[in-house]
Formats: structure tokens, C-alpha cells, sequence
């Protein structure tokens, strides 16, 4: 087998080819005539409204944007935007988003997923969309549980978690979906929490702008089966101690006067320390763009299942060809040689090795 | 095609024949398919109608010399219209005692056995439980057995090249293929050029191919082994301009035809299985016809992607074998409940399970037509030969888009693999499938809005809005919607009804009536198959006529729907017999649905059956001699 040099057209925009409209939108534009059908209190209404509110934002036209959806709480999401949208099967939404990616390139394409969705039965797909680098955006909404199934463990729950399929606590261990992407070779992975507006937002912003696939983790509350789950991170005093949010290019701090930092550990990962231990050079700058995704994985081992530290924003974002650019690129590159060649059906139908029958001379038989 | 070399030697007796079954078996890697498909080339050139059976293991290289390793080909190719590739050979050549013992119990006595002597050693006869060498024992009496130490000839032939012995005698499988086609007064030129061609990156291999082939012709005109050389005039097909086609090819070129006609981009999601993996190669080579191919990371992903594409404006195929089948299910039902076109190319082969990869058998009818939860109807239409394949495709392709559904051909592997002639169409006589995409808001209470579920009056089928089209953004999914609307509906009336309409919808797609083959016009019984049976249900009622019966033939090729006129045929004969490679699927739906005694003759051996078994259970049926 040889492997050939394939020439990939250069990068760009995540939403480069789509077409944009100088009209103003606004979030009502974007807002279906459904009735939202979420349990109150469920985090999904803040994601929906951090959406609806970002998309005016793109200046896309609305009918070319797609929301693709699995089965789950998270995934009746397209319903609830006024744009083009299909509520697929269980764990499929990057399938039927890869089919509509590479055959449109003049879309916008969004999975929205959820941990069970994404990281249970459509564990396979999520890798692959990931590793071919599919020039969509996947909003995976973690809450660790099973929600419309009525409250069952999932891949994403703490060790030990008491539910109804698990009274005597889950025996498995869960993912870690950043470091699951990572591991994907996924070219942009984010993190942020349902309530945070701002970071949400920025997260998406920079999701959509990237060309390939996005993967953006949100933690999101269920208030009927998981009720709480993330509040630690939300209220109280620790907060600041707990949330280690990234920038860019600067040094990772955190803490309410910036008192902690991530440094290199012994063992050549990364931990959390007190500055004044430390001192300032010793925290390490967050780095994005850095080919080596060894830093970005790190970063993503601190998110302890107990979110005694949990790691929000933009872990990895960097660039390398699509598949559906290059799948598009090949059928470009192979219609203009078979277009140089006069190439056409009846040529193709009758090949090369062929024979006739001429009719029958008459009166013969 | 040259005839220069296509006379006998004066000397010898020539004799005319009208058909020749010729089976080249072997071991997997002694290129069998390769001699076999380069024979059929020649026979095709030359104008004889002619029908391929490759039969081979699942395994790429199963142990050397063992009957698992196993792999044969059987060319039928006569001067008049045949239909199958023959139930016995008339000649087999046998190149080593694997394939002497997997093969000669097909070979009827009288018939010419062609053995290679080199591999008949003390190790290999017993690899294969030879406790004599059949060669010297009486066990071959009853055949014109031609001993021919292939190994030992062509490594002679090649040592001007100073190619290593073991390299030289990798090509034997030419020299028997020269042998051959001396015999049979082919040509040469066809199968050098081919070589030259196959070969162009390693001219040294072209060139040591085209000797050992020569040495075999050589062979056949200089020794006095062989007294009689046959010739088989073309055949008088209907005029026009022949190719030969495999089934996987015809269906590869329909998908393609299929994007042109209706002037969208082919997208076919698929993943790798035996017997379909074909179609995926062939089509990729064409993305300069428009047709994208996409290798998905499973079964599921592959049906996913072309569902999407569906959604999206383009021509959704996606290619598979029953295991696949069955992993794509939950897409197929939700393909039914969006209602969006999509082409599913199901190339069976025996099961349950991984079953027989490269067999064929005819058992995924009833999962194509009942495989999924709900009431998901499906339409299904089966091609009933190789080159039918791509009527087929461009006909379920019709469907898919006239009716936006999903649509099944169940094509397998004896039609994926096997070969005939095929009339290659004029493209201007091709059907036009151009359909439209909606553009404009449709609700009928002149609100302005789009309603994704307003159906087509007549073909009941609903508006395509695909995505970028301002003004009808709209939401589909798995769960249940209004009718016309759309919208999500948990409604129990609503749900009845989308039920029946979506199954009526299917019911009321324009299928052709059957016709029925009775030349006779008196036929009481009929015989009704479908799919790859129809070469050999044919062949056998031709014997059953030639032996003064009547019998009359219909093959089905819409399962679903059924003709509307299928209930009359079969009400009108007294005895309805129909054969399956399976254990009854077809018998049992005509059965439930007409309420006919049918009667079912089964086989599920990973083989066509063969005319003449099949003679043998119709003459039975004229005869009244079947049970009831």
C-alpha cells in the first residue's frame, strides 16, 4: 500500500463558506414556536438562551444553519431554534452531521449531544468525528446522569454514584470527555459551565470560528435526578478555589486574590500549588495553539471527579485539514480532470472491452 | 479480437458445440479467479453468451493445499441465450488434489478432468485424506482425465527469464489458461494485451505471464494428448453492443447513472463487508461523476452519513450485507419516519450471524421487509441477474425520490460476483429522475408557514426542504409529527393515522404488473421466484418444456409493493411452486397475503441452485407428484 501526498487546501474560518446577511438578528429570531418542555430549573434553558443570544452574533443567514441532535434531554435542543434541525437516533448526530458537512460546505453544522448520548452509545462515532476533524461543533451537555431514562448512572458519574440502576453505588469508572477528546485528536476542545454566560459564550464564539470539529463540554445541571451536582462550582466561597479558568497566552491562576497557580509536577504532569510556595515562575502559561497536546491533557487531569478543581475555557485549538475539505477537494480536483477528459456516463457505461450483435439476417433458423 | 491463432491444427477434430461449462479450481492463491474472469473476457469478446459462478473462501489465504483453501470458477458460454452458469462443468481443470477432491463430484462421468500432476505428492494428497494417488488408482476412470505437469512446463518455459522456480511457477494458472484456450479456439492477443496492461509497472512479470500462457496454448497444439478442439459460434443475442458486467459493477454504475439522471450529488456512506465491498471501490473511483464516498467507522455511521447527505440535497446511498442490514436498522426506521430519500444496497450472503461471507443465499427478505421496530414499511426490489442490477438501482432510485423513502435492493452474492453480456444503454434512453426541492411556504390555512408533513395528493409523498432554503426552516426527527404539520405529536388519532399513511404511501408506489412466461398457454402450474434464482428457475422450465410439459414462469422483482395484479397470477394456476434460497420467506408472504397454498422448495448451500434439481421438483408439480 503507498500513501500519497494529498495537497490540502489551506485552512480558514470554521464558517468561512457560509453565507452571512447584513440584517440584524436578534434571539427571538432564533426562537421556535415550540414550547421549551425542560423540568424548571433544568440547565439546559441557560444553554438554550446563551445560544439563542450568540447565534445573532455569527450574521449568518438563519436557514443555513443546521442543529443535529441524538436522543436525550439536551437533544430535543433543535426544536427549540428556529432553524433547520433533525432530533436523530441515540448516540448518531455526528453521523448524520458528517453526511450533511461534507455534502454542504455552505452550512453551519451543529451536534448537540449529552454525556450518555455522546459518551455512552455514540461513544465510536464522537472519536471519529473528532479524529477526521469534521468542520462541526459539538455541544456535549454533561450533567452525569441519565435524565429521560428517569435517573440511571452514566459515563460521566462519579465512582459510586447511588441510582436507580446502581443502588449499591456504580462500580464504573467514568471519562473524562476533554481528556476523552484529546485523546481523539480532537483540534478544539472547550469547557464551560451552563450558568456562566460570558465564558459559555466565548467558548462558543471561538467553537464556531474554528475550522473542524469543536468539541464544547458543558456542565449542566439536572434538578430532578442530579440535583446540584455542580453548585460547588457555582455559589459559595470556594468557588474561586475550585474554577481554574484558562486564557491564552497567559499564566494559569486562580483563586480569589490569584493566589494559586498550575505548575509542573514531579512526576511531569501538572498540579496546583500556592504561589507563595512556588513563586511566579513557576506557573506554567496556558498555550492553545501548541501542537503537542501533552499541556492541554494535563490541564484536563486536574478536573477531579470531586470538581475539587475543575479547569474551564479553551484547552486546545488548533489547526489541521478537514476531512470534509479534503473529501470535497478530491471530488473538485477529480470533476475538473474528468471534465478535461470529456469524461461522461455513456463512456463510463461502455468501457473498453466491447462487442456487437448485429441483427439477424432474415430468413435464417 | 484477433482470430489469427483461433484455427485448430488440421490434424485434429474439430467439433462444433453449443454450450461449455469449464470450472477452474484450484488453490486460493493459484489465481483461479483471475484465469476465470480472463477466460470469460475472451468468450465475452468473441461474442458467446456466458454466465460466471466465482465460489471462493472467506479466508484471503487459507491454509495452501487444504480443501478450505479451496477457490473455483465456473464459466458457462454458449452460441444461444443461457441463463445460468451451468449446474455441472463439462471440463475441470484441477490444480492440485484439494481441488481434484472439492470438485470431481461435480463432474459428470464422461466429462474432461484437466489435472496439474505436480502437486499430487505423497504430503499433499494427504493433506486432504488421499490414502491412494487418484492419478494411479481407478478413482478417475470414469473422466477424460488429462495428466499435465503444469508447475514443471511453465517453470520450463520461464527459464530463459532466470526467474527462481518458485516464481516461475506461480505462473501455471497461464499456462492452463493458454491450455484453454487453445482448446476452445480462443485468441491470444486479448489475454497478452491484458498482461502487458495488468502487469505495465512490472513488464518482467507481463512477460513471464505471457510465455507460460503461450506454453499452454503450445502445449495443447504439439502434444497428441488432446484429440478434439471445440469451437463455440457466437451467440445471437438481440443486436446491440455487448460488455460483460459483474453484479457489483452493474449496481456501482446504476448508483452513478442514478445521481446523473436526477442530477444530484451521490453520496455513499458505507463500510467495508463481503460480498458489497465492491461497489464502495468502484464507486470511489468516480468522484469525478459527481459521487462522493465516505468509509464510515461502522455499519451505522455509514447509513448515518448518508441520511445526512439525504437531508441535505443529495442522493443517500449506502451498501452493505445482511450484518450490516442489521446494525443499520434504527437509521432505516428513522429514514421511514423522516421520510427522506435513501438507497440501500443490501448484497446478501448466507447467515444467521457472519455466516457464509462469501456465499450467497437469498434470507434477508423478510428482515429488509419487517427488520425494524414500528410500522416501518420499506420498499424492496430485487435485481434478478448481474446486468440487472442497474435497472434496479436506477429503479429504486426512482422510488426513493418520487416517495422520499427509504428504499431496499437486495441484490447477493451470486449476482454480485457472477457475470453475463450486458446490452449496454444508450444514456439518452435512460429515465429522466430529476425531482424537486420545495422552495416556498405551503400551509394550506395561509399562515405562511412550512409545513414539512403536507403530503402530495397523489404519491402521498412529502415536500423536500433542504437546509439553506430561506424561509422553510423547519425540525424533523425519530418522533412521531402532526400531519402536514410536523410538529412533535403524542396524539394517539394522529399517530394511527401517520401510521396508515405512511404504509399507504409504500402500498400506492407505481410498481409494474408481473408478466408470466407460459409459451405453452396451458400451463397449470406456475413457478414464482425472485432475485438471483431467476437464472436457474428459467433454466429448468426450459428442460421441463423440452421434455413436453408446460410450465409457466413468473419472477418477482418488486417485493414491496407487490404487483397488483400478483394475486390474480397466482389464483389462476392450480399448483404455485416457489423456490428459495432460504427457508421460505417469499412463499410465506404470498401465503399471508393471498392465502395460496404455495408450495416452497428450499436450499440454503451457499450455491445458485441448479437447473436441473429445480427440473426435477417442476416436473414433480406437473406431474401432481408433489406433496401437499
Amino acid at each position: 500500500m503507498t500513501a500519497v501526498e494529498l495537497g490540502q487546501p489551506s485552512f480558514g474560518g470554521g464558517l468561512d463558506l457560509v453565507p452571512t446577511t447584513d440584517e440584524t438578528q436578534k434571539a427571538k429570531d432564533y426562537t421556535s414556536d415550540q414550547e421549551v418542555r425542560w423540568c424548571p430549573g433544568c440547565g439546559d434553558y441557560a444553554v438554550l438562551a446563551s445560544v439563542r443570544s450568540f447565534l445573532p452574533e455569527l450574521g449568518l443567514k438563519r436557514e443555513n444553519i443546521v442543529f443535529v441532535s441524538g436522543i436525550g434531554c439536551s437533544s430535543r435542543f433543535p426544536y427549540y431554534l428556529d432553524t433547520y434541525g433533525m432530533h436523530s437516533i441515540h448516540g448518531r448526530a455526528p453521523t448524520i452531521a458528517t453526511g450533511l458537512a461534507v455534502t454542504r460546505p455552505d452550512l453551519s453544522v451543529w451536534v448537540v449531544t449529552g454525556d450518555g448520548d455522546a459518551l455512552s452509545i455514540g461513544g465510536n462515532h464522537l472519536i471519529h468525528a473528532l479524529r477526521r476533524n469534521m468542520n462541526i461543533t459539538i455541544l456535549l451537555f454533561n450533567n452525569r446522569i441519565y435524565g429521560l431514562t428517569k435517573g440511571q448512572y452514566s459515563p460521566t458519574s462519579e465512582v459510586g454514584k447511588v441510582t436507580k440502576s446502581t443502588p449499591m453505588g456504580s462500580v464504573d469508572a467514568p471519562f473524562n470527555p476533554v481528556s476523552l477528546a484529546l485523546g481523539a485528536e480532537a483540534t478544539f476542545v472547550g469547557r464551560a459551565l451552563d450558568s456562566d454566560r460570558k465564558g459559555l459564550t466565548e467558548v462558543l464564539r471561538q467553537a464556531a470560528a474554528h475550522r473542524g470539529a469543536s468539541l464544547v463540554e458543558i456542565f449542566q445541571d439536572c434538578p430532578i435526578f442530579n440535583d446540584g451536582s455542580f453548585d460547588v462550582l457555582r455559589k459559595g466561597d470556594e468557588v474561586a478555589e475550585r474554577l481554574i479558568p484558562l486564557v491564552d497566552g497567559e499564566p494559569i491562576r486562580f483563586g480569589n486574590e490569584g493566589e494559586y497557580g498550575v505548575v509542573r509536577s514531579a512526576s511531569g504532569g501538572l498540579e496546583v500549588a500556592r504561589i507563595a510556595d512556588v513563586g511566579e515562575d513557576a506557573v506554567v502559561t496556558h498555550r492553545a495553539g501548541e501542537e503537542d497536546p501533552t499541556q492541554s491533557f494535563a490541564l484536563s487531569r486536574l478536573s477531579d471527579q470531586d470538581l475539587t478543581h475543575t479547569v474551564t475555557g479553551i484547552f486546545r485549538k488548533v489547526d489541521r485539514p478537514t476531512y470534509d475539505d479534503g473529501a470535497r477537494g478530491q471530488v473538485t480536483a477529480a470533476t475538473e480532470q474528468a471534465q478535461q477528459r470529456g469524461d461522461n456516463l455513456q463512456a463510463l457505461l461502455s468501457g473498453k472491452d466491447t462487442w456487437a450483435v448485429l441483427p439477424e439476417p432474415e430468413n435464417e433458423q | 479480437m484477433s482470430t489469427d491463432t483461433a484455427v485448430g491444427p488440421p490434424s485434429r477434430e474439430v467439433r462444433q458445440t453449443h454450450r461449455v461449462v469449464i470450472r477452474f479450481a484450484g488453490d486460493s492463491g493459484d489465481g483461479m479467479q483471475l484465469t476465470g474472469d480472463r477466460f470469460t473476457s475472451e468468450a465475452a469478446a468473441f461474442g458467446n453468451d456466458l454466465a460466471t459462478l466465482p465460489n471462493f473462501p472467506a479466508e484471503i489465504r487459507a491454509p495452501a493445499g487444504t480443501l478450505p483453501g479451496v477457490s473455483s470458477f465456473q464459466l458457462h458460454f454458449a452460441d444461444y441465450d443461457i441463463l445460468t452458469p451451468g449446474d455441472r462443468p463439462d471440463v475441470l481443470v484441477a490444480m492440485n488434489p484439494a481441488a481434484l477432491k472439492a470438485n470431481i463430484k461435480d463432474l459428470p462421468h464422461g466429462g474432461m478432468l484437466i489435472v496439474n500432476t505436480d502437486e499430487f505428492t505423497k504430503r499433499n494428497l494427504a493433506k486432504v485424506g488421499y490414502e491412494s494417488n487418484p492419478l494411479e488408482d481407478d478413482s478417475l476412470e470414469p473422466y477424460t482425465t488429462h495428466h499435465v505437469a503444469m508447475a514443471t512446463l511453465t517453470r520450463g518455459a520461464l527459464e530463459p527469464t532466470g526467474m527462481s522456480k518458485k516464481d516461475a511457477e506461480r505462473a501455471k494458472n497461464m499456462f492452463a489458461l493458454g491450455l484453454l484456450s487453445w482448446m476452445y479456439h480462443r485468441g491470444t492477443e486479448g489475454t497478452e494485451q491484458f498482461l502487458r496492461e495488468k502487469f505495465a509497472k512490472k513488464p518482467e512479470l507481463a512477460e513471464a505471464n505471457i510465455l507460460a500462457f503461450r506454453a499452454g496454448w503450445n502445449y495443447g497444439e504439439t502434444t497428441e494428448s488432446f484429440a478434439v478442439t471445440y469451437e463455440v459460434a457466437p451467440a445471437r443475442l438481440a443486436e446491440g453492443t455487448y460488455r460483460q458486467i459483474t453484479g457489483n459493477l452493474a449496481l456501482a454504475y446504476g448508483v452513478v447513472a442514478a445521481g446523473q439522471q436526477s442530477k444530484l450529488p451521490v453520496f455513499l456512506g458505507t463500510y467495508p463487508i463481503t460480498p458489497a465491498s465492491d461497489v464502495l471501490h468502484e464507486l470511489s473511483k468516480h468522484k469525478g461523476m459527481g459521487v462522493t464516498t465516505f468509509q464510515a467507522e461502522d455499519e451505522i455511521a455509514g447509513i448515518g452519513a448518508a441520511l445526512g447527505a439525504s437531508f441535505g440535497g443529495a442522493l443517500g446511498v449506502t451498501s452493505t450485507s445482511g450484518p450490516g442490514v442489521a446494525l443499520k436498522s434504527e437509521t432505516i426506521g428513522l429514514a421511514v419516519a423522516l421520510e427522506l430519500p435513501l438507497l440501500i444496497l443490501d448484497v446478501q450472503r448466507g447467515g444467521p450471524s457472519t455466516g457464509l461471507p462469501t456465499k450467497t443465499e437469498q434470507a434477508d427478505l423478510l428482515q429488509a421487509m419487517y427488520g425494524r421496530n414500528g410500522e416501518a414499511p420499506v420498499p424492496i426490489i430485487a435485481p434478478q441477474s448481474p446486468a440487472d442490477c442497474f435497472d434496479a438501482a436506477l429503479d429504486a432510485v426512482r422510488m426513493a425520490l418520487t416517495y422520499r423513502t427509504p428504499v431496499f435492493l437486495l441484490s447477493d452474492g451470486a449476482i454480485a460476483n457472477g457475470s453475463e453480456p450486458w446490452a449496454i444503454p444508450d444514456v439518452a434512453d435512460l429515465p429522466d429522475l430529476t425531482t424537486t426541492f420545495a422552495t416556498e411556504p405551503n400551509a394550506p390555512d395561509g399562515s405562511g408557514e412550512f409545513w414539512p408533513y403536507l403530503r402530495d395528493a397523489d404519491t402521498l409523498a412529502r415536500p423536500w426542504a433542504i437546509p439553506g432554503t430561506a424561509g422553510l426552516e423547519h425540525r424533523i426527527g425519530g418522533l412521531e409529527k402532526a400531519d402536514g404539520r410536523g410538529t412533535i405529536s403524542y396524539d394517539p388519532d394522529n399517530h394511527d393515522r401517520m401510521v396508515r399513511l405512511r404504509q399507504a404511501k409504500i402500498e400506492g408506489i407505481e410498481v409494474p404488473d408481473l408478466t408470466v412466461d407460459d409459451p405453452d398457454g396451458d400451463a397449470d402450474v406456475l413457478v414464482i421466484g425472485w432475485g438471483s434464482s431467476f437464472g436457474p428457475i428459467g433454466a429448468a422450465c426450459r428442460r421441463v418444456r423440452a421434455a413436453g410439459m408446460s410450465v409457466a414462469q413468473a419472477h418477482l422483482r418488486h417485493l414491496n409493493p407487490m404487483p397488483s395484479n400478483l394475486g390474480d397470477v397466482l389464483r389462476s394456476y392450480r399448483r404455485v411452486v416457489v423456490p428459495e434460497m432460504n427457508l421460505g420467506q417469499l412463499s410465506m408472504l404470498l401465503r399471508a397475503k393471498f392465502l395460496v397454498d404455495a408450495h416452497s422448495y428450499t436450499k440454503v448451500a451457499g450455491l445458485p441452485f441448479q437447473a436441473e434439481e429445480l427440473a426435477g421438483v417442476l416436473t414433480d408439480a406437473v406431474k401432481g407428484d408433489l406433496p401437499a
